[in-house]
Parts: structure tokens; sequence; C-alpha cells
């Protein structure tokens, strides 16, 4: 079987940027020129970086659908407790923005027990076509069903792109609905734009814990799926005025259920639904003492925001799990994140780093958190914190 | 009860630094590691056959080095280890990778619980265990925070976290149960698990061993494609505040309600909806 991918003799110069870039030791100089060993996995990082084109990757695409066939974005409704999940708005301001690229209709999957209401609120959010299916069978926690009917629906109605949210359940229901139907997706996206010569969706995110970030295309298969990032695209508002919507309800058949829902437990809502939270606080191993988490406490009554924190304080046993932040914890994308006594681990970072400001306290003027910070004071976190609160309360 | 734990081998990113002023990666003495949430699927999976018996299989997909961390994986007391390696895997995107361990799970034979990680370190994606699911036909439950029990009738009930609490929920088996940190703490090897390990047979199998498409391993099977990485643009730099911290904070409040951030200012308003 041929190597997928390889140098070319006549035009490397051993310059060894391909090297520095290679997360995967997979690179190395040899006779001043660059020779790949087996830990390669293709992913391409250096062919990005060599700037004497001197690295190829020659694919030979398994054949996809019939690209022609595929026309319109369509968004995934997902909701639960007879709500539209918060992250749908933002999918379909994203929805918009390709919309005005693309030049084509925007549709909605959307499944659940009593949803009509919602088909009417996501037309009135410039949703053109709502495809709809009612039935108390589907379930809200069942993404072997969920993805069987979504599967059907984009084979039946072919849309060009389908994009979900990037929450626990979107995570779990697209890439069952992308392997059913065999074609690409990217996860946890944070921007999307239609390549202005071929109208492909680029899909880019981060990787490595958000110190990469990769532009990736799907050019041989429909749809296009992406999962995006939660807090990261701009929420739509309704359209003024009316807008002209179809909703269309279709009827499949339910798999039989094999996962069963016994319970649901909701959390505290206003401490630990960090996902949605717009003001975060967060408190790291620089608080010393589990009683201490009353300051970041006191600090996040006072913004109305929710309290987060690093995996040291989790792993000292100060504060649940549910409230870590970072690469092992949570994502979350506040308007305004404030770190105290975090010093900022990359891992950390991973977690909080696209927040629309970050504000960093901490005793240690060369700790890394403020590389990233909008903000900072340098200074004990126990004097700044109850400080903070004590002004913003007035 | 026969139980295969996927585990993918990772770079350490631990120990990566971003070098300031390239804005790259500095991959110096970065060692490959099992994927940490892959330790606790490892872990979930030998503490199901301390209690129900059984054996526990780990398998993996990735270059002949990937053996060392099959290895490590056999220290910990897991009965067996398989590699699938070959070059015609290289380049696989989540869809291939799903496939092609779906294809070597299969070859197993009847597996009751397949458990893997939330999602890997290097990619951030947490498509696999899914795309393994629905390639084998199974039901999947991600974001497992706790295995309650199996009964003797082969239905489990487990833990599932979610944004808003968690969900209980019960389900026949075999399953796919993909696992974040809080569900154990792993065990360290011992003594007599490391020896094990260093004599353990590694099978290693490749495209000929196992019946593959091979339209759909490796990079030929992967639709997606990397068309540009690049390094986020390096943070500028923030206003720092130091000296007088009643001064230092107001200075900070003051910057921030000029950014239009309303600080302090909508607490009354009770929680957001929508
Ligand atoms: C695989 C893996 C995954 C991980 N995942 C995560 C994750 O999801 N989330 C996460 O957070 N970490 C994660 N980590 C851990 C991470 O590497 C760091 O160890 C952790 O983030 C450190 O937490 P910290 O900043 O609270 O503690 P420290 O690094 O100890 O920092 C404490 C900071 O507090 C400051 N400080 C001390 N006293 C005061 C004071 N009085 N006033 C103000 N400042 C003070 C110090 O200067 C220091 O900067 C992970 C690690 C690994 C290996
Ligand atoms: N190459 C691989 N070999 C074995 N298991 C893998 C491989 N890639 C991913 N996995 C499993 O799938 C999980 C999710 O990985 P990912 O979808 O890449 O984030 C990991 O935690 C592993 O359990």
């Amino acid at each position: 079987m041929a190597e997928p991918i390889r140098i070319i003799v006549d035009k490397c110069v051993g310059c060894g940027l391909c090297i520095k870039v290679c997360a995967y030791d997979a690179v190395s100089l040899v006779d001043k020129m660059a020779v790949l060993n087996e830990r390669c996995t293709v992913c391409g990082a250096c062919v990005s970086a060599c700037k004497y084109d001197a690295i190829v990757i020659e694919r030979r695409p398994f054949k996809g659908q019939d690209v022609e066939s595929y026309s319109g974005i369509c968004i995934f409704a997902e909701n639960r407790h007879g709500a539209l999940s918060s992250v749908v708005y933002e999918i379909i301001g994203a929805a918009r923005e390709l919309k005005v690229s693309l030049d084509k209709k925007i549709s909605a999957i959307l499944l659940g027990e009593k949803v009509r209401e919602m088909a009417d609120e996501l037309i009135s959010y410039g949703v053109d076509e709502v495809w709809m299916m009612e039935d108390s069978a589907i379930g809200d926690f069942n993404e072997e069903i969920q993805a069987d009917l979504v599967a059907k629906i984009l084979l039946d109605k072919k849309p060009e792109i389908f994009l979900g949210g990037g929450t626990i359940i979107g995570r779990s229901l697209l890439p069952r609905v992308a392997a059913r139907i065999l074609t690409g997706l990217t996860a946890d996206c944070t921007e999307l734009s239609i390549d202005g010569d071929n109208k492909l969706l680029k899909q880019t995110r981060p990787a490595f814990g958000g110190n990469i970030m990769a532009t990736i295309l799907c050019d041989s298969h429909r749809p296009q799926m992406a999962t995006v990032r939660h807090k990261v695209m701009k929420a739509a508002e309704p359209l003024e005025g009316p807008h002209e919507g179809q909703i269309l309800e279709l009827s499949y058949p339910v798999l039989k259920p094999r996962v069963e829902v016994l319970e649901f437990v909701p959390e505290e809502m206003d401490t630990v639904n960090l996902a949605d939270a717009d003001f975060i606080v967060s408190g790291g191993r620089g608080l010393k003492d589990p009683k201490n988490f009353s300051l970041i406490e006191g600090l996040a009554k006072a913004i109305g925001g929710a309290v987060g924190a690093s995996r040291a304080a989790v792993d000292a046993g100060w504060i649940p799990y549910s409230h870590q932040v970072g690469q092992t914890g949570k994502t979350v994308n506040p308007t305004i994140y404030v770190a105290c006594g975090i010093s900022g681990a990359i891992q950390h970072l991973a977690g909080m780093k696209s927040s629309d400001i970050i504000v960093a306290i901490n005793n240690d003027p060369s700790a890394p958190i403020f590389n990233v910070a909008h903000y900072g004071i340098v200074g004990s976190l126990f004097d700044v914190v109850p400080e903070m609160a004590k002004q913003i309360k007035g | 009860m026969k139980i295969v734990v996927c585990i993918k081998q990772v770079p350490d990113t631990t120990n990566v630094r971003i070098n300031p002023e390239t804005n790259t990666l500095m991959r110096e003495g970065v060692e490959s590691i099992i994927n940490p949430f892959d330790m606790y699927a490892l872990e979930e999976g030998i503490r199901l056959k301390e209690k129900h018996g059984g054996t526990v299989i780990v398998l993996s997909m990735g270059p002949p080095q990937v053996e060392s961390a099959l290895r490590d994986a056999l220290s910990l007391g897991v009965d067996e280890a398989i590699l699938l390696s070959d070059r015609a895997f290289a380049g696989a995107d989540t869809l291939a990778t799903a496939y092609t361990l779906a294809r070597g799970i299969k070859k197993v034979g009847k597996v009751d619980v397949i458990l893997m990680g939330r999602q890997a370190i290097d990619g951030d994606t947490g498509q696999v265990g899914p795309g393994v699911a629905e390639n084998l036909g199974l039901p999947h439950v991600t974001e497992i925070r706790m295995i309650e029990g199996i009964e003797d009738d082969g239905t489990i009930i487990v833990e599932r976290l979610l944004e808003d609490g968690y969900v209980r929920l019960k389900s026949k088996l075999p399953i796919v149960l993909t696992v974040v940190k809080e569900i154990n703490e792993p065990r360290l090897p011992s003594l007599k698990g490391k020896m094990a390990a260093k004599k353990a047979e590694i099978p290693s199998w490749n495209h000929e061993d196992i019946e593959f498409d091979l339209q759909r391993i490796g990079l030929t099977g992967s639709p997606t494609q990397v068309m540009k990485i690049f390094t986020p643009p390096k943070p500028s730099g923030g206003k720092i505040f130091e000296g007088d911290v009643q001064q230092a904070v107001t200075s900070l409040l003051a910057e921030l309600r000029e950014a239009g951030i309303p600080i302090g200012q909508q607490r009354e308003e009770g929680s957001r909806n929508g």
C-alpha cells in the first residue's frame, strides 16, 4: 500500500520547520533532509508548516455521496425539558451568516414530544423550514433513537451542511449520525465560514487544548457536519417583522429504546451551570483552604455568576468535580472569567481561554495566567477578592 | 463477562510548553502516555472484572510504538492486549478510526461492555466512542460518572453527567460507555503486573488479519481533511494593576465598565432566560 505522506526530495531544504511543529516526534533530519518515521499519524501539521511545499499528502478519497444533489444548511434543534437549548440560537446565528455566502435556505431538525411551539420560535429566528417529528417515544436522552431519525431525515432531505451543538448531547448524537451515513464530522468548531472558491464549509477548531487551531474541510461527502462550541458564536436575535417559514411534519418509525431513563437529577443551577454562565469566578490552590471558597462564592454572588475551580482545588477535595474548568473538566465561554489563585496551567487554560474577558488575581506577577488575562491584579486574593465584592455591591 | 477497553497513545501535553516567541508547541522531552481519560476506562474495566469475573482486553490502533502503552495497561491487571497496526490505518479521522476499532472488536468476539475515554487529549473530539457503537450496532452512553451496577440478567445502571445535572440510565448489555474523570481513582501498576506485562505476547493485527473494507480505513476512509493548522494569535498582554488594593480594584472595575461589561449592574435581574 502506498505511503499516504511523503517528502519530495528535490524540494526539501532541510530547514527543520516540520520538526518543530510535529507533536508526535515523527520527523528528523537525515543528511539535511526531512525523514518521517513510523510515529507519523499523517495529521498534516508539517504540510501546513513547510514553506517549500516539500511534504505532500496523497489521498485517494473513498467515493462519497453525490455531492451535487445536496443543498442548504440544516441545524439540529436540540431541546430538553420543553425548551430549545441555548446553543441552538448560536447555531442559528452561525447558519444565518453562512446563508449570506451560500444563498441557500436554512432548515432545522426538531424532534421530541411536545415541540410544536419551538417550531414557530425557530421560524421567528430565521429558519426557513422546520423538519419536525413529534412523538413521545423519542425521549430526551436517547441518542441511538435520535441518531436513527436524524440520519433518515438527512438522507431524505439532503442538506449540504448539518450543524449541531457542541453540547454533551450534540457531541454524542452527531458522531453516531456521521458513522451511519458515512460522512465527515468536525468537533467543537469555534469558527465556520464558506470558502469563496468551492463553496465548501471551512470548519475551524482548537486542538491540543487550544494550543493549535486547525481548519478542516470535507469535500467529497455530504452533509458536511460540525458541532459548534457553546457560547463562542453570537446568539441570533429574532428577525424583525414576520418571516415566512414552513413546518413539515415528518413521520418515521421510532426504534425500540435499549437505553431507558430512570431519573434526571438537576444540579443546583445558580452555582454550577458553568456551561451557560455569563460570569464565572474560579478559585485555585492559592485559596489554601476549603473554607476560603466562601470568598469566591461571595464575589460570584456579587456579580451574579457561577463558581469554577482549578483541578488542584478539586483534587484537594475543596469543591466537587462538577465545578472543574479545564481540559479534564468543563469548557466555559463566559463574558467574564475571574481566575483567583490559579497559576494558569495549560490544561486549565484549555477550558477557559476563549472567555471574552479574563481577569487574573494572583500574587505572583510571573504566573502564566497573566499571559492570557485581559486584566489582572497582582496581589493577594485574600485582600483583592473581598474588596472587589465590596466595591461591586457598592 | 468480556470487557474491551479502547486506549489511545497521545503526546503528554502536560509537558508541552508554548514557545513565547514563535507561539508554537515546544515538544522537547515530551513523552507518549496513555490518554488520561482512558486510564479511568481501564480502571473501570478492571473493577468490573474484579466484581463480576471475566476478562479485560485492551485494544489500541496506532503505530508500532503503541505497544508500550499496551504494556502499561497490562501492568495494571488487564488480561490481554491487542494492537491494530498497519501503515494503511495511518491518517484515519474519527470516522475511519471508529470503523477500524469496531472491526477489531468484532474479531475479539462477543463482548459485554466496551469502555472508552470521554475524549483524547490530542484531538479533543470525543467522536470515536459513539462512532464505534454505531459501527457495532450497539447503544452507547457518553460522560459516565458512575456504573451503579450490573444485574445478573445483563442490565447495567449508569449515571451520566450533563450540563445541568445528571441522568440515571438503564440499559441491556452489550453497550459502549465513555467515561469522565470523576468515575474512579486509577490504580498504580503492581510489581507482579509489571513483570507479567514485560513477558506478555501482544498480537498485532493488520489489514490482512481482519476483514476491512479498504475504502474505509486510514486516510482513504477519512472524509475530513485538514486544510490548515495554525497557532492562535498571541495574546497581546493585558492591563495589570499593582500596588494599593483598593485603588487597583477601583481601576479594574472602571476599566471593565468602560469595556461595556455590566459588572455588578445586573444583580437584580435574576437569571437570564433562553
Ligand atoms: C491530564 C491532565 C489534565 C488536567 N486537567 C486539568 C483541568 O481540567 N483543569 C485544571 O485546572 N487543571 C488541570 N490539570 C492540572 C494542571 O496541570 C494544574 O496542576 C492545575 O491547573 C493547577 O491548579 P492551580 O492553578 O489552582 O494551582 P497552582 O498551579 O498551584 O497555582 C496556584 C496559584 O495561586 C497563586 N497564589 C497563591 N497564594 C495566593 C494568594 N494569597 N493570592 C493570590 N494568588 C495566590 C500562586 O502564585 C499560583 O499561581 C490537568 C493536568 C493533567 C496532567
Ligand atoms: N487510535 C485509537 N485506538 C484506540 N482507542 C482510541 C483511538 N482513538 C480514540 N480511541 C478511543 O476513543 C476515545 C475518544 O477519542 P477521540 O474521539 O479521538 O477524542 C478515546 O478516549 C479512546 O478510548
